[in-house]
């Protein structure tokens, strides 16, 4: 859990604002530590999680979780986290076996013109059970609105499933999980960030999905690379944009080169509030600096002497 | 009076009773040690080497075992699999278990050209030698004079030497000595003898990928590759070798039409290939003819879906073989993608503007061009090797 993130998006482990359909997105960049973020702050905050971990082994979240504060073996065992290990259970339909054993949640590898049904389900299961055995008299925790993660949903695009059949999933996933049960939600998709004109109906998929999703979320965190190309010590510089002052997107890479090793929490650096105007977002721990593009349903306009964020409401 | 051979090397439990203390050593638990790997010092991950060392810098000490490498060839497929080969002769050194699978040469061929290992500390696996390495130090003929005390220890170290060295040199003009090879173990798979099954219904990937995953999850679990099999038996890495995977052979069309049918075969098949690693110890090299592939976005799938991705771009039979900014090398190296694995973020080389080159006993990838293109025409005469530290 990042708390310069937390103090930007106003969000503590106490106090968040519920039924928040938020989405993560990233352009030739790597936005899933936001995924772990996100993860940290909801199991710190007792709600009941549901991560779809479609691209990662659990071990590699569990490390990171580790680094970040949070056990999930330890809430996987209470009841709190229902975990998907997506590229496991996917071994099992992809390479028949005799025995049908695990969950029928990544059955879209079957047939994805079917649709992500089965793992619709599997998430409403995730997010209305209540506790071990579903009792809470046996000593089942209580635990808070549930929340929904999905790391990420891009990847169910390289395995077949439409566009639609994806934005159906996560409106489904938004009325049950935001809407009925006053949950969040948080999903991560990645694209190529290819310009304008080289959409011929081949990459219709990914930006489609990423349009779509953005029209749905009520919060977007976008990871951009930096204009001026790579620099060691500046990731993702960034680029400040409003919702309708947004400066120049680049197809650069962008990497987060942080020490594994070290736990501390990255520290504000002030610098490039000029060039830029915009938060700073935390700085890796050693020096790495990156900004990011926070768009909310209001619109944004950044002030011509750039000093901070002006939120004009538009709606 | 020297100390017999024997006790040489022998456990402390011998000395305990006159030890008085409990202290005990803190033994590092479940740290499984294989030949020819190595801890990765950024985040502990077990890494073995690619067979070329300069490779093996740019992915962050070598390749987590588990991961995916994904080369995209360069136009004539000479350098892709040049680095297939090296990554499969360092597995015949290490004394790794090999699998080749390809549809269009003969694992056989392919293991025929190995680059043979510059041998100044290899061993020879051969078990005769053993008996003749022991009666040796007995021979008075070779009595040491001055290190006597060296005299009882066994004479040849090198079998040690070559399974706790990372890394090794070849010469690419010799290929290697088939007793070396046939030392080492090797799956096969021949897409034209494999008996055609009937399409599968159950999933997106074509046929021959899904045989092929169904072949080598067979050999991961019958050799004890998984890792959740009982640690019984001594631990060894499984090493992949895929060439060309992708090209139409496979009978994927993606690289010959712009709206291939089955466009998500090889990036269905990535993704099982991904999930049987991360629970294996594994590691896979996969070339793709990445020029012939069309669609942009599926090769950036499939590259998000590999953990490490380099492209390789040669200059030979283009313009810029003549040009003189390039006279050094062989082709340009693009890092598409360094992995991050337990930790949130991975470490991109510093320098993006790597140039390869293929010599007799190495292959170096270097970075090129910082200086060069201020510099003079007349100016590059001067040697020009930036040491890529």
């Amino acid at each position: 859990m990042f708390t310069e993130l937390n103090s930007i998006l106003n969000t503590t482990p106490d106090s968040f604002t519920q039924g928040e359909f938020i989405l993560l997105s990233d352009r030739q960049s790597d936005a899933s530590f936001l995924i772990h973020h996100f993860l940290s702050l909801y199991l710190r905050a007792r709600c009941k999680v549901c991560f779809l971990g479609l691209v990662q082994s659990f071990n590699h979240y569990s490390a990171i979780g580790q680094r970040l504060g949070v056990s999930l073996t330890q809430a996987k065992e209470k009841g709190q986290l229902v975990f998907l290990e997506g590229l496991k259970e996917s071994l099992s339909v992809l390479i028949p076996q005799d025995t049908e054993t695990g969950t029928r949640a990544m059955d879209f590898l079957r047939d994805p013109a079917v649709g992500l049904k089965s793992l619709y389900e599997f998430v409403r299961s995730g997010a209305t059970s209540s506790g071990v055995g579903g009792r809470e008299a046996d000593g089942g925790e209580e635990w808070g609105p549930p929340v929904l993660l999905v790391d990420d949903l891009s990847v169910l695009l390289s395995l077949g499933v439409s566009a639609g059949a994806a934005l159906d999933f996560s409106h489904y996933c938004r009325a049950t999980v935001c809407s009925q049960l006053q949950g969040n939600v948080v999903m991560l998709a990645r694209s190529d960030g290819r310009r304008e004109e080289e959409e011929d109906g081949d990459d219709e998929g990914s930006e489609r999905l990423l349009r779509g999703l953005t029209h749905q979320c009520s919060l977007t965190l976008q990871v951009q690379g930096l204009p001026t190309g790579f620099c060691r010590d500046i990731h993702g510089q960034k680029c400040a944009g409003g919702g309708d002052k947004a400066m120049n997107s680049t197809n650069r890479r962008n990497s987060f080169s942080t020490k594994s090793t070290t736990k501390e929490p990255p520290s504000l650096l002030p610098g490039h509030r000029a060039l830029f105007s915009s938060f700073t977002f935390p700085a890796f721990p050693f020096g790495l600096l990156s900004l990011l593009h926070v768009t909310t349903d209001h619109h944004v306009s950044i002030s011509p002497d750039n000093t901070s964020w002006v939120l004009s409401c538009q709606k | 009076m020297a100390a017999p051979v024997s006790t040489v090397g022998k456990p402390s439990a011998e000395r305990l009773p006159l030890n008085t203390t409990s202290f005990q050593k803190k033994t590092r638990t479940k740290l499984i040690s294989i030949p020819g790997t190595r801890p990765s010092v950024q985040n502990g991950q077990l890494l073995v080497s690619t067979g070329v060392t300069s490779l093996d810098y740019l992915l962050g000490g070598g390749l987590a075992v588990g991961t995916v490498l994904l080369v995209e060839e360069d136009r004539y497929d000479s350098y892709s699999r040049m680095i297939l080969k090296y990554f499969l002769a360092e597995g015949v050194v290490c004394r790794h278990e090999l699998f080749v699978a390809s549809a269009q040469d003969n694992p056989d061929d392919i293991l025929q050209e190995l680059p043979a290992p510059i041998l100044d500390d290899v061993a020879i696996h051969k078990p005769v030698e053993q008996p003749r390495l022991s009666c040796e130090p007995q021979d008075s003929l070779d009595a040491m004079k001055i290190a006597w005390r060296y005299q009882n220890l066994p004479k040849v170290q090198s079998a040690l030497a070559s399974s706790s060295r990372f890394g090794h040199y070849y010469d690419v003009s010799k290929t290697m000595e088939p007793e070396i090879r046939q030392a080492a173990k090797c799956h096969r798979f021949y897409l034209t003898e494999h008996p055609t099954q009937s399409p599968p219904t159950h999933s997106t990937m074509l046929e021959s990928y899904s045989a092929l995953l169904k072949s080598l999850q067979e050999v991961i679990n019958s050799e004890g590759f998984d890792v959740a099999a009982p640690m019984s038996k001594s631990r060894n890495i499984l090493r992949i070798g895929l060439p060309s995977l992708g090209s139409a052979l496979w009978g994927d069309d993606l690289s010959c039409h712009d709206n291939p049918r089955n466009g998500h075969a090889l990036a269905t098949f990535f993704y099982g290939l991904r999930a049987m690693l991360r629970s294996s110890l594994a590691v896979a090299v996969v070339t793709v003819p990445s020029h012939l592939i069309q669609d942009r976005a599926l090769m950036g799938n499939i590259t998000r879906l590999c953990d490490n991705a380099i492209a390789l771009e040669s200059f030979k039979g283009s313009e810029r073989e003549t040009n003189p900014l390039y006279k050094d090398y062989h082709g340009l190296l693009h890092v598409r993608q360094v992995p991050h694995l337990n930790c949130l973020a991975s470490k991109l080389p510093d320098h993006k503007d790597l140039a390869f080159k293929l010599k007799r006993k190495q292959f170096t990838i270097e970075n090129y061009g910082t200086a060069l293109s201020f510099w003079q025409p007349t100016c590059w005469a001067i040697s020009t090797n930036v040491v890529f530290i």
